[in-house]
């Protein structure tokens, strides 16, 4: 295995990609009991359509949430039940662009492991198992459904986005789910489940040798082809500037998300992902001179945040929270947005920011399952995330104005919002 | 190295959990002070009001500022009900020495920013700044307004209110909408001066820095927290068992129904009920996941939580209106189950592992021991993690199905949808 260490965060990685395509990715943690692995497809909500035999095939929304939760069936029974022998409590979540399985345990690390790559590799459907499941699938979606935070979120992408797939709930609805047969899951298992379209990372005080050897012995010899994908073509313009809906909630809730440029694979795409959180911490964060206005004003409030995310084609700077006039919230963002581009960032108050980011960069790696999505996350977009200390420093004052100037101008502005019932 | 626990001050602990893997350090100060109807609202906002300044920095934008420049250090307020006791105060986090570029240490400078909060609030004529009262005040209603958004928090505060009503523990760790509206500065102030002089005060550390050095810095950051007639701490009565078991129904515009289901316990075998309590709903191995979700499909989620203190076990699962009854049914079905001993080895062991996996797993986050130990000290108990893990490791069946024998239901909540309820 090639052996990277990383001085500045004081962390190490071993990788090995093995003859199959797969990748495996360890973080050792000695010290730690905990040992973590996260096994994952680069395989979400967004995959709906794609090349199958040279044909193009579309297939139900939900459908990957789907496979996963019943990835969990085996021949024998359920994969619950062998890892909870040995209290290990598997889990899984599907994002838009990929799908992952996921354990800790501080005893039967091997074995555990041994099952999760088992079952999430061995697919096992029948008609019954998977028509069963459309009542916990229908519940889960009911409670999402009367979620604020997911409805103004999901509104809010359908509001900014006009095709591309990344706007659809990875849950899917009631009724998509119910065109979901056991032969799209054994297709979409094929095609997507293939090692040369995975990763397995694995954090904790383990034997690196080891997890090659198991994974090696368990998954299938040979990989699959590379899946073209269609997302839709995504015109820059935001679909509809203002989506409004009232639910049973306490107060009017709000997001405003600002539709940007996409970024390329490689190691740009974790730069433009740094500079976006940059720009959040710089313009929105908890010390920003806007921040403190409106909170000073009672505009927001401790529920306000804000965040960049990125995906395949797609990529877009939301914040939020309660407020009681969110327009002028939205008004205010534009002004601040101004006059940052018109008069530059404080060179004192940047550099203030820029050693806080770090901190919290340096903060999120304590969490195992933190490392283990972002070195997958990573490797499905063809960068190392643990290089960010060195990408960070090549982001300069200027990046951070140009981004805003491009990006968070009124035009590509969209405003969520949920209004109590009366 | 092992945690130690020193007395600093009357009535004011220090703990001591040393550690060099993180990346950060965590210092922690938290009143605990007897939960009640009367007090929780005061209580929850004194430490948002403190947070928003003191004498050295005395706005957001110094003290933020000042956070920032610490590498991102961050201090949250923190509201904590353990038991019928409630814990206010703060949480700091930052960056491990190891990590800060140059040699700067920042343990003494975030245990003096915490000294600060705690003893050099920014007042004027001896009152806190009625802007701040204001606005915070503002916050907390909003906050308590808001636990409806999440209906599933909802149900099951509204569990535990109807099922502890007139004792301490169905108070919300918030306080009432009504009585956190019309808290006085007056009152905020006298609430503040009693809290600092006469509740006790736990501290903790977990970090790389030797115990001697953490003392020397609290000591110097609290060298002026007045002490006087430290009150003990008060302990949890056991919630009294109904004759009749109480129903509650409440109807809104939901699609989702919220099932919560409350049980007293008879026994005070604590090790028993908690791995009876695993088996029953506390683990995605339980019956309550195995039945009721997989096998009936009833719903997403149904789990159950033991209330160590309170001798209490409360079910939670969200299902369609219409399968109330079902579900009803089934959850104690299940409960009769393990009150029988219908299980077979692999639950009794996946239990046993569980709870032995998530007590071996403490030390591996700060968060989880800092909440822990807290948990400990508010509640008057002594044992560590391992100490608990021995008592499940020599747990023997049989006590267990004695132990659940005892459970018996107290009180039922259901929330409807607004059609059903016509």
């Amino acid at each position: 295995m090639k052996e990277t260490f990383y001085e500045r965060i004081g962390e190490s990685a071993l990788r090995e990609v093995l003859p199959n395509g797969l990748m495996v990715c360890v973080v050792p943690k000695p010290d730690f009991a905990n040992k973590y692995a996260f096994f994952a497809t680069r395989y979400g909500g967004m995959d709906v359509r794609f090349q199958k035999d040279g044909a193009w095939l579309n297939t139900p929304a939900g459908i990957a949430h789907y496979l996963e939760h019943k990835m969990f069936d085996t021949k024998e029974g359920n994969a619950l039940q062998e890892l909870a022998k040995n209290g290990a409590e598997p889990n899984a979540f599907t994002s838009n662009a990929m799908t992952g399985y996921y354990f800790d345990s501080t005893d039967h690390f091997e074995e555990n492991l041994k099952i999760l790559l088992s079952f999430v590799s061995i697919p096992y459907f029948t008609d019954e198992s998977v028509a069963k499941e459309q009542g916990i699938i229908g519940q889960e979606i009911r409670m999402i459904e009367d979620n604020p935070d997911w409805q103004i979120y999901n509104r809010m992408m359908h509001a900014m986005y006009q095709n591309n797939a990344g706007r659809i709930s990875v849950a899917g609805s009631i009724e998509s789910i119910k065109e979901i047969t056991a032969q799209t899951l054994y297709d979409c298992h094929k095609a997507f489940y293939t090692p040369s379209n995975m990763i397995l990372t694995v954090v904790g005080d383990v034997d690196p040798v080891h997890i090659v050897d198991l994974a090696r012995s368990v998954l299938p010899r040979e990989g699959g082809a590379v899946i073209p994908r269609d997302y839709g073509e995504e015109p820059a313009a935001v679909g509809e500037k203002e989506t409004t809906t009232k639910m049973e909630v306490s107060c009017p809730q709000f997001l405003v998300g600002y539709k940007c440029t996409p970024a390329q694979d490689g190691e740009d795409f974790l730069r433009r992902q740094l500079l976006g959180d940059f720009a959040c911490d710089l313009l929105l964060g908890e010390s920003s001179p806007l921040y403190l206005r409106l909170y000073e004003q009672g505009l927001i409030n401790g529920t306000f945040g804000s965040s960049f995310e990125m995906l395949p084609g797609m990529a877009y700077l939301y914040a939020g929270g309660d407020s009681k006039d969110a327009k002028t919230v939205v008004a205010e963002i534009q002004k601040e947005v101004d006059r940052v581009i018109r008069e530059g960032l404080d060179e004192a108050y940047y550099q203030q920011v820029r050693r806080a980011s770090f901190g919290s960069m340096l903060r999120d790696l304590n969490s195992f399952e933190n490392i283990a999505v972002s070195l997958t996350e990573g490797y499905f977009h063809g960068y190392d995330t643990l290089r960010f200390p060195q990408v960070f420093d090549t982001i300069e004052k200027e990046d951070v104005t140009a981004f805003l100037k491009e990006n968070l101008t009124e035009e590509h502005t969209v405003l969520s919002q949920i209004l109590p019932r009366a | 190295m092992e945690e130690t626990r020193t007395k600093l001050a009357p009535g004011v602990y220090l703990t001591c959990l040393p550690a060099r893997k993180f990346k950060t350090s965590l210092l922690s100060a938290q009143f605990v002070t007897p939960l009640t109807e009367e007090n929780a609202a005061v209580n929850a906002l004194l430490p948002a009001v403190l947070r928003r300044g003191t004498m050295q920095y005395p706005d957001m934008t110094s003290l933020n500022a000042q956070l920032d420049n610490l590498y991102g250090a961050q201090v949250d307020y923190t509201v904590r009900k353990k038991a019928e006791s409630h814990c206010v105060g703060f949480v700091a986090s930052f960056i491990d020495d190891a990590f800060v570029p140059g040699k700067e240490t920042l343990l003494e400078k975030v245990a003096s920013l915490l000294g600060q909060l705690i003893c050099e609030p920014v007042t004027r004529n001896g009152r806190f700044l009625p802007e701040y009262v204001e606005s915070e005040r503002a916050n907390l209603v909003d906050t308590i307004r808001g636990i409806l958004n999440d209906k599933r928090d909802y149900a099951e505060l509204r569990l535990l209110q109807e099922m502890c009503c007139g004792e301490p523990y169905g108070v919300s760790r918030f306080g009432s909408e009504q009585r956190a509206e019309k808290i006085s500065a007056q009152k905020l102030y006298a609430t503040y001066t009693d809290l600092i002089s006469s509740t006790r005060l736990e501290l903790f550390y977990c970090g790389s820095a030797a115990p001697e050095r953490v003392q020397d810095a609290l000591l110097n950051a609290l060298s002026t927290l007045p002490r006087e007639n430290v009150r003990p701490l008060t302990l949890t009565e056991v919630h009294t068992p109904r004759g009749e078991i109480k129903t509650t129904t409440e109807a809104m515009d939901v699609t989702q129904g919220k099932l919560g289901m409350g049980f007293s316990c008879g026994s005070d075998d604590f090790p028993a009920l908690l791995m009876g309590n695993t088996l029953f709903g506390g683990s995605s191995n339980s019956k309550l996941f195995l039945n009721v979700r997989e096998k009936l499909s009833l719903c997403y989620y149904a789990s159950s939580i033991y209330h160590r203190q309170k001798g209490l076990i409360t079910v939670s699962s969200g299902i369609e209106f219409e399968n109330y009854q079902r579900a009803y049914d089934e959850i104690l079905t299940q409960l009769k189950a393990v009150q029988e001993g219908k299980m077979d080895d692999w639950e009794l062991e996946g239990a046993r592992s569980t709870l032995l996996n998530a007590y071996a797993s403490i030390g591996d986050s700060q968060v989880k021991l800092e909440n822990f130990y807290l948990g400990q000290a508010a509640t008057g108990q002594e044992e560590t993690p391992e100490e608990l893990a021995e008592q499940i490791r020599r747990m023997d069946d049989k006590r267990i199905f004695e132990a659940m024998q005892s459970v018996k239901l107290d009180t039922v909540y259901f929330l409807k949808g607004k059609e059903a309820a016509e």
